[in-house]
C-alpha cells in the first residue's frame, strides 16, 4: 500500500498487466513519444504522461507509438483483439471518436454478436473526458452515454487512484470491449492504493456514503463532488447516500433501486449533457421500477445541452458544481417529510 | 512454389462452389426464400481463390459486404453460409449475423463487414498480432473499389507501412461501387497509390486466376519475409446487381454478356487446365457436378433448419456482463 | 501542594486511526470511576468500542462531549481528587489544549514491515514494544495483524510484540503451500526462526488458535505460555455461511452481512471494516488462497483437526477464551477441558472477545505471560 496518484494507478495497472500477460501491448499518438525523432525517447509517455516508462521496460514492439490516423489504429487494435492480442489502446481524447467511431461501435463491439458468439475481443481503449482544463469544446466532452448505448460495449468510469487501478487492470482481463473513460482533472489526485495487482469487477456500484434521506447517485469525477456535498451536509442534518456505479455498462441497477427505495430521494449527477445521458437514464429506471417509493420528484444535476464553452468564466457555470448539487439535494429534501 | 494437379483441382472446386453457391442465393433470393438483401460475388471468383490458394489457417482475410466468395476460398463452411444467409440457427453465427456479417475466426476469416472500408484497420492488427507473436502469418484485407477511396483505406496504408506489417490490401475493382462507376470515382490509380504510400502495388487481370495466383504468391512471400505489406488491383466483374433486386440500370447494354462469353474466369480456367493437359476435361466435369450436388444438399440443409428461438435474442452479446 | 491530576485522552486502536468520535459517555463530572470501568463509546473509522478507562479516580471535568470528533490523544477527561481546585483543573486543561500537537502516525507510530521466508514469498508483521519473551499474535481466516488493534499496544507495554499477517492474508504472500495447519504452523516456525524468536507467548484467534495450538504440539519448547481464543480444533461445528459467505460476497451491504456475524453487537462493524476486507479480497492470489484454507482446514463444512484431546500433553501454560454467543464456532466447545486450563467465557460477546472484551482479555493475556 502507498501513496498513488490516478495517473500512477493507471500506469502501474497497465504495467502490471503487462508483466503478467505478454499479449497485452499499449498503443496511441505519442504513448511513448518522440518515436523517429531526434530528441529523448519516451519523450512523453502519453499527451498526459500516463504510459510513462512502459517503453524503456516493454520495448517498442509492445509500446507502440501510432501516427494521427484514430480510423487506423483504433480499428488495427480492435483486429489484434480480435486475433489473439490484447491490446490497451489511447484515444488521446473521447472528443476524438467522431473520426474512428466505427471501428468501436460497428466492429469491436458487434463481433461477437455477429459472429454467433465466435469472436473474443478483449480490446481496451483508454480515453480522456471531462471539463475544466479550458480545452474548449472538441477536448473537453463527457461522451460516455454515446458508448454506453453500444451492446457489446463496457464502459467504466474510475472516480479515483484506487478504482483507476482495480477497473483497468479488470479492464485489460477482460475478455470484452471496454472503454476506461480517464477524467483528466483527476490525474493528479492521490490516495493510498496496494502495490499488488487487483481488479474490480464490472457492474457493481460502490456505495461511498450511507444515509437515509437523499441517494446521489454519481458518475466520474462528479462522485467526489457528491460526497463532499455529503460530507458537508452532515452538519445541516442531512444524510445522504452516495453511489457509484463504477461502470456504465454493465450499469448495478440493483444497487440504484435498493438504495433510492431506502431514502426515497434520487439526485443524479452527470457531467455529459443532459439528453439521453446516465442521469435521465438512472431518473427513468428508477421510475420504471420504484415510483412508488418516491418521496420527491427525482432531481437531476447535469452539463447545460450547450457545447463546453472555452472562456474561464464561461466553463465554470458549465461544470456541476458542489453548490448546484447541493441546492439539489436541499430541494428534493424540503419535499416529502 | 507450384501449382500441382491437387491444388489446380482444388482451386477448381473452390471457384465453381463460389459460383454455384452465388447462383442457388439468387434464384432462392429471387424465389424469396431469403430474407434481407445479398450482394453476391459470382464473376469474381478468381480473385478470392487466387489469392486465398496460398493461405492457411493462421493467415487472416478481413472481406466484404460481397463476402461470400472470400469466405468459400478462406475454407469456411458452405453448408453453415447458407444457413447463415437463411437466418438459421445451424447458420455458421448463428442466423445473428447474415450475408453481410459470416464469419469464421478459427479459420482466419474476420468476417464479411457491411461497412465499406470497415476491413482494412482490422487487417493491420490481425497483421500486427502475426507480427507481435511471431506466427508467420499474413493478414489480407479483400476491399472494393468503393471502399480504396474510405479514409480507413488510407490510413491503413500508411500503418501498415510505417509498422512495415504482413499485411495485404487486395483491392477488387468490379468497375461500380454500387452504381457508380470506379472511372470515374477513383482518382489517380490503385497502384499509383500503393506507390506513394512506398509499397509495392501491382494490378492484375482479376479474370485469370493465374495470374491472380502468381501476383498474391509474390506478395505474400513478401509479406512473410519480413518485408512489408503490398497492394494488389484485381480488375474483374460482377456478373449480378450490386444487390439482389438491382436492375443494373447503370451498366451499358450486352455488359454483363460480353464478360460471361469472353472473360468468365472458370471458363478460362477450365480452357487453361485442358490445353495445357495440365487435368482432364473429365476431372473437371466430375468436380462441377459432385459441388451442384453439394451445393442443392446445403439450400435443403438451409431450407429445412430451424430458427433461432427468442431465447437467442440476447445470448452473444457480451462473454460476461 | 495540589493533588495529582490524570488526563483520559482518546486512545489510539490500530494504526490507521487519526481521529476518533466519542459517542455518548457513561458517566458525567463527579463520578467516581475505576481503572478498567467502561465510561464511554468511541466511533473510529473502523470500529465502535467501549473505552475503559485507563484510570482510577474522580471525573472532574469532561472536555469532550458527546458527538465531538478529536485527535488521537486529545484530552477527553480529567480526573483528580478532591484537594485540586477548579482553578488548577482549568489552567491544566488550558496548558494541555495550547500545547497539544497531533500525532504522527508515519513518524511516531510503529509501521508495518516484511520479511522474506522464502524466495518471492514475505510475512508481513506489526512489531512494537520491549521486553524478553515476546507476544507473537495469530489472526484467524480473512483477518491480519490489525485485528489486534486493541490489544497489540496495550500489551506492548511490558512484551515485545509481533502481529503478523499469515500467508494468504494482508501484506503477506498469497501463496498458502499445502493450506492445512500444518503449512500454515510451518510458516509460523520459519517467521519466528528469521525473526530469531526462541520463545514466545502466542496468542492465537480462531484458526490463529489452531495454528499457535499445532505450533505448541510441534516446537514446545518455544512456547511460554498459549492463549486461544475462539480456537479451531476444539470440535467439528463452524459456521460456513460465515466462512462462504466471507468469501463470495463482494458487496459491502452483502458482506457486512456476513461480518456481522463476527460481533455480539453488529454495530461494531465499521463501513471502513468492510471496505477494507473487499479491497483486500480483490487482491490478486486471495481468492484462491482462501478457497484453498477453506477447504484444508474445514473440509465439507466440518473442522479438520482435532486437536482438543492433546493439550494434556502441553506443559505451557494454557488459557481458552470464548464469547458467549459466538456464531463462527460454538463456545460449547470450551466445555469439559481439564482443570490446569484456564477457561473464560464471557457474557454477551461473540467471535471477537480481543475486541468486544478487549482490556479483559489483554489482563488475562498479560497476566498469564507473568505467571510463567
Amino acid at each position: 500500500m502507498s501513496v498513488k496518484s490516478y495517473r500512477q494507478a493507471l500506469n502501474e495497472a497497465i504495467r502490471q498487466e503487462m508483466e503478467r500477460d505478454e499479449r497485452v501491448i499499449v498503443m496511441g499518438e505519442d504513448i511513448a513519444g518522440g518515436m523517429g525523432a531526434p530528441g529523448e525517447d519516451d519523450a512523453w509517455g502519453g499527451v498526459l504522461g500516463v504510459t510513462k516508462g512502459l517503453m524503456p521496460q516493454f520495448g517498442r514492439e509492445r509500446v507502440l507509438d501510432t501516427p494521427i490516423s484514430e480510423s487506423a489504429f483504433i480499428g488495427c487494435a480492435a483486429g489484434a483483439a480480435a486475433t489473439g492480442l490484447r491490446p490497451v489502446a489511447e484515444l488521446m481524447f473521447v472528443d476524438f471518436m467522431g473520426v474512428c467511431f466505427d471501428q468501436i461501435f460497428n466492429q469491436a463491439a458487434k463481433f461477437r454478436y455477429m459472429f454467433g458468439g465466435k469472436a473474443v475481443t478483449p480490446l481496451v481503449i483508454r480515453t480522456m473526458y471531462g471539463a475544466g482544463f479550458r480545452a474548449a469544446s472538441q477536448h473537453s466532452q463527457c461522451l460516455y452515454p454515446l458508448f454506453t448505448h453500444i451492446p457489446g460495449l463496457k464502459v467504466a468510469l474510475p472516480s479515483n487512484a484506487y478504482e483507476a487501478k482495480g477497473l483497468m487492470t479488470q479492464a485489460i482481463r477482460d475478455d470484452d470491449p471496454v472503454v476506461i473513460f480517464e477524467h483528466k482533472a483527476m490525474y493528479d489526485e492521490e490516495m493510498e492504493v496496494p502495490d499488488e495487482a487487483y481488479g474490480i469487477p464490472f457492474g457493481e456500484a460502490n456505495v461511498t456514503r450511507e444515509g437515509d434521506d437523499v441517494t446521489m447517485v454519481a458518475f466520474g469525477r462528479m462522485v467526489n463532488l457528491a460526497n463532499e456535498v455529503a460530507d458537508s451536509l452532515k452538519g445541516s442534518g442531512i444524510s445522504c447516500t452516495v453511489v457509484d456505479p463504477r461502470t456504465t455498462s454493465p450499469l448495478d441497477e440493483e444497487t440504484i433501486l435498493e438504495t433510492v427505495s431506502e431514502t426515497g430521494r434520487l439526485v443524479v449527477i452527470d457531467e455529459a449533457h443532459p439528453r439521453c445521458n446516465m442521469a435521465t437514464d438512472v431518473s427513468a429506471l428508477v421510475s420504471q421500477e420504484i415510483f412508488s417509493d418516491l418521496k420527491a420528484p427525482v432531481k437531476m444535476v447535469t452539463a447545460p445541452h450547450c457545447p463546453v464553452p472555452f472562456s474561464p468564466a464561461l466553463e465554470d457555470v458549465y461544470i456541476p458544481s458542489t453548490a448546484k448539487i447541493e441546492a439539489a439535494v436541499r430541494e428534493v429534501v424540503g419535499k416529502g417529510h | 512454389m507450384q501449382l500441382n494437379r491437387d491444388d489446380l483441382k482444388e482451386a477448381y472446386r473452390r471457384m465453381c462452389l463460389i459460383r454455384d453457391f452465388e447462383d442457388k442465393v439468387h434464384d432462392e433470393f429471387a424465389a424469396g426464400n431469403i430474407p434481407g438483401f445479398v450482394h453476391l460475388y459470382a464473376g469474381e471468383e478468381a480473385s478470392a481463390v487466387g489469392v486465398c490458394m496460398h493461405l492457411e489457417d493462421r493467415d487472416a482475410i478481413a472481406s466484404t459486404h460481397r463476402g461470400h466468395g472470400h469466405c468459400i476460398a478462406k475454407g469456411c463452411d458452405a453448408e453453415g453460409m447458407m444457413s447463415e444467409i437463411y437466418g438459421k440457427k445451424d447458420g455458421l453465427c448463428g442466423g445473428k449475423g447474415g450475408s453481410m456479417h459470416i464469419a469464421d475466426l478459427s479459420k482466419g476469416m474476420l468476417g464479411a463487414n457491411g461497412i465499406v472500408g470497415g476491413g482494412p484497420p482490422l487487417i493491420c492488427g490481425a497483421a500486427l498480432t502475426a507480427k507481435t507473436l511471431k506466427t508467420g502469418g499474413v493478414a489480407i484485407a479483400f476491399l472494393g473499389d468503393g471502399a480504396s477511396n474510405q479514409g480507413t483505406t488510407l490510413e491503413s496504408y500508411n500503418l501498415a507501412k510505417i509498422w512495415n506489417l504482413p499485411a495485404i490490401f487486395v483491392v477488387e475493382d468490379n468497375r461500380y461501387a454500387e452504381s457508380t462507376a470506379s472511372a470515374w470515382s477513383v482518382a489517380g490509380t490503385q497502384t499509383k497509390r500503393a506507390e506513394g504510400f512506398g509499397m509495392p502495388g501491382t494490378e492484375v487481370d482479376g479474370h485469370d486466376f493465374f495470374a491472380v495466383w502468381e501476383v498474391a504468391r509474390e506478395a505474400i512471400e513478401r509479406a512473410r519475409n519480413g518485408e512489408g505489406p503490398s497492394l494488389i488491383h484485381v480488375k474483374l466483374n460482377r456478373y449480378y446487381g450490386h444487390f439482389e433486386g438491382d436492375a443494373i440500370t447503370y451498366k451499358g447494354d450486352g455488359e454483363v454478356d460480353k464478360v460471361k462469353a469472353e472473360q468468365d474466369c472458370l471458363k478460362l480456367f477450365k480452357q487453361r487446365v485442358v490445353e495445357t493437359s495440365l487435368l482432364e476435361p473429365d476431372e473437371l466435369n466430375e468436380i462441377e457436378t459432385s459441388v451442384k450436388s453439394y451445393i442443392d444438399q446445403c439450400a435443403a440443409t438451409a431450407t429445412n433448419g430451424s430458427s433461432p428461438t427468442e431465447a437467442d435474442l440476447m445470448t452473444d452479446v457480451y462473454l460476461s456482463y | 501542594m495540589s493533588g495529582q491530576i490524570d488526563p483520559i485522552v482518546m486512545p489510539k486502536w490500530g494504526l490507521a486511526m487519526e481521529e476518533g468520535m466519542l459517542v455518548e459517555w457513561q458517566i458525567e463530572e463527579g463520578t467516581q470511576i475505576e481503572k478498567g470501568q467502561e465510561i464511554a463509546d468511541i466511533e473510529t473509522t473502523k470500529i465502535t468500542n467501549i473505552f475503559e478507562s485507563p484510570t482510577s479516580g474522580q471525573i472532574r471535568r469532561i472536555v469532550t462531549s458527546d458527538g465531538e470528533t478529536v485527535p488521537v490523544g486529545f484530552l477527553l477527561a480529567v480526573c483528580a481528587g478532591d484537594d485540586v481546585s477548579d482553578a488548577d483543573i482549568d489552567s491544566y486543561v488550558e496548558d494541555f489544549k495550547a500545547n497539544f500537537v497531533l500525532e504522527e502516525t508515519a513518524a511516531g507510530g510503529a509501521a508495518p514491515e516484511s520479511v522474506e521466508i522464502a524466495p518471492g514469498q514475505s510475512i508481513r508483521y506489526l512489531t512494537m514494544g520491549n521486553g524478553d519473551t515476546p507476544i507473537v499474535f495469530v489472526h484467524g481466516f480473512g483477518g491480519g495483524f490489525d485485528n489486534w488493534m486493541l490489544n497489540q499496544e496495550a500489551l506492548s507495554e511490558d512484551h515485545k510484540t509481533y502481529a503478523i499477517d499469515l500467508p494468504g492474508h494482508g501484506g503477506s504472500t498469497k501463496q498458502v503451500g499445502e493450506g492445512d495447519l500444518a503449512a500454515m504452523t510451518g510458516t509460523l516456525h520459519d517467521f519466528m526462526s528469521i525473526m530469531k524468536i526462541e520463545r514466545a507467548h502466542l496468542v492465537g484467534h480462531s484458526m490463529g488458535g489452531g495454528i499457535a495450538l499445532n505450533f505448541a504440539f510441534d516446537h514446545p519448547g518455544q512456547v511460554a505460555s498459549l492463549s486461544l481464543i475462539a480456537p479451531v480444533g476444539f470440535g467439528t461445528e463452524i459456521n460456513m455461511d460465515y466462512i462462504d459467505g466471507f468469501i463470495s460476497q463482494t458487496r459491502a451491504k452483502k458482506l457486512r452481512a456476513v461480518l456481522e456475524l463476527l460481533v455480539n453487537d453488529p454495530a461494531a462493524i465499521s463501513t471502513d471494516m468492510v471496505e477494507d476486507i473487499i479491497k483486500y479480497k480483490r487482491l490478486d492470489g486471495v481468492g484462491v488462497a482462501l478457497g484453498q484454507l477453506r477447504d484444508k482446514i474445514m473440509p465439507e463444512g466440518r473442522q479438520a483437526s482435532q486437536l482438543k484431546d492433546r493439550l494434556d500433553d502441553l506443559v505451557a501454560p494454557v488459557q481458552v477464551i470464548w464469547g458467549r454467543n459466538d456464531q463462527i464456532i460454538p463456545s460449547s466447545h470450551a466445555e469439559g477441558l481439564s482443570g490446569r486450563i484456564n477457561v473464560q467465557v464471557y457474557d454477551d460477546t461473540g467471535h471477537m472477545p480481543h475486541l468486544e472484551r478487549a482490556s479483559e482479555v489483554n489482563t488475562l493475556i498479560g497476566d498469564l505471560a507473568a505467571s510463567v
